[in-house]
């Protein structure tokens, strides 16, 4: 008899419960009807959005920090990625990024610099003119994207290694880190013996023509032992350190390595 | 002596009546942990690029997003193949495997299924496995194999080039690597059913008799 004392009169308890998972954000909404569930409790542990398990995804992280160490071990910087014959290229090769086609940078060509700095005994700027100058080769290898699909393409550039000593580059240093134009500032940073892999490329031409603008113009850095986002285009800077600085992607969860 | 016999027999019928030993208990557990989280991280990332006209309800992802499910399909990666490794090192070493899952024959498996299929297949004695029992635990361990060495594949395809040779190319491997989940989870809806239709074999499951 107590109990009833609590319930307002007139009031349908299962609409008023109702009413009041109406007035929750979506997600929680969701969250709270499938509440009980293991499942239900496995998707919170995650918390991209909204509730933040820290336990959880802090044991992720550290994982993720052990899985770098882990392919880092592995890595044989001989290894090489298989090469393919032309026939095999993917026609039309995928335009990927988190913008549509139309968002990717413009980079004007003519105004357009590659500003080097950081451990490097030369800081000069380099022009697009100047780059091509430099001796190129060409390579077809898969692209595999951290989402799974993957392409075959045809890259043409200068090997990154040959650039890093043309400029004098410390290469004990740990990374190298490549800031790109696109919205929202991409950047990501390459581990010394990925940049010195025989493989890894300053890219200029794509199948056979100047990089177009839906493949990074004017320059990407290819790197077939590495996921594509690992990949970054429409490079504008490059720097070698010993720091660790993050990348746009690998800010957000993807595992810093991402090797093949 | 006559009750010295007698105890000694007690003692063995006490032995023999342990159906699942405890290492096999504690992997078992272990590998069905890792196996869903497996397999729910495993389709928030098919999702990201689906191979088949459909996805996974969110509802049934682990992580959130794609990065999400990645971290947790290469965490649990850990899990399961350590796990696998040990269970198989254990399984051979004591000779669990030969004993339990060998021979498979076929007019064996013939008439098990045959008597699956009337509900005339007994289970008066869970030390022993029947023909239908066999076939799909030993099937099931090679699609464990196969589904870690595509996956190794697909995580390296460089630096374990070969294993994605093995199973052509790297589209190939994401393929097998999808089929083998699909198997598993087939094994999962039959495994769990039978189990839940012989009660006393999901109890020697977990407390051993």
């Amino acid at each position: 008899m107590a109990k009833r004392s609590f319930l307002i009169p007139g009031v349908d308890k299962r609409l008023l419960i109702k009413d009041s998972i109406k007035t929750m954000p979506d997600v929680t909404r969701r969250r709270f009807i499938a509440g009980g569930a293991s499942l239900g409790a496995l998707t919170l542990l995650t918390g991209c959005d909204v509730i933040d398990s820290s336990s959880a995804e802090e044991m992720l992280k550290q994982v993720s920090k052990f899985n770098d160490a882990v392919q880092a071990f592995i890595f044989n910087p001989d290894a090489l990625a298989p090469t393919f014959p032309e026939s095999a290229i993917t026609k039309p090769f995928p335009f990927n990024a988190y913008y549509d086609l139309d968002d990717a940078p413009d980079v004007d060509g003519k105004d357009w610099k590659l500003e080097v700095g950081g451990l490097v005994d030369n800081k000069k700027s380099w022009t697009l003119d100047e780059l091509y100058k430099l001796p190129q080769v060409t390579q077809i290898t898969r692209h595999i994207c951290v989402e799974g699909w993957s392409a075959i393409g045809s890259w043409t550039g200068t090997p990154l290694r040959d650039f890093l000593k043309l400029i004098g580059a410390d290469t004990r240093a740990k990374y190298v880190w490549f800031q790109c134009a696109d919205k929202d500032g991409y950047n990501s940073p390459l581990d010394m013996r990925s940049a010195l892999h025989p493989q890894t490329q300053m890219t200029f031409k794509y199948a056979g023509e100047i990089l177009p603008r839906a493949y990074g113009f004017p320059m990407k850095i290819r790197v077939p032992t590495k996921l594509g986002f690992k990949n970054p285009k429409y490079v504008v800077s490059m720097e070698v350190t010993n720091d660790y600085k993050g990348g746009y992607w690998e800010d957000q969860g993807y595992n810093s390595f991402s090797g093949s | 002596m006559a009750s010295l016999t007698v105890t000694d027999e007690q003692v063995g019928a006490t032995k023999a009546k342990v159906i699942q030993p405890a290492w096999v208990r504690i992997m078992h557990w272990v590998n069905a942990l890792a196996m869903i989280l497996m397999i729910l991280s495993g389709w928030q990332i098919y999702n990201a690029s689906p191979l088949f006209g459909f996805t996974f309800p969110r509802e049934y992802t682990l992580g959130g997003w794609l990065g999400g499910g990645l971290l947790w399909h290469f965490a649990a990666m850990w899990l399961l193949m350590i796990n696998g490794l040990a269970y198989l090192v254990t399984g051979f070493a004591t000779g669990r495997f030969r004993k339990k899952l060998f021979p498979i024959t076929p007019s064996g498996v013939l008439h098990d299924v045959r008597a699956a299929l009337t509900f005339k297949l007994g289970h008066d004695d869970l030390t022993v496995y029947n023909y239908v029992q066999r076939l799909l635990y030993a099937g099931i361990i090679v699609v464990g194999v196969l589904i870690v060495l595509t996956g190794l594949g697909m995580w390296k395809p460089v630096q374990l080039y070969y294993l994605v040779a093995l199973f052509g190319d790297y589209p190939t491997a994401r393929y097998i690597h999808f089929f083998c989940m699909a198997a598993i989870c087939a094994f999962l809806v039959i495994h769990v059913l039978l189990a839940l239709l012989v009660p006393k074999s999901l109890r020697a499951m977990i407390i051993g008799r």
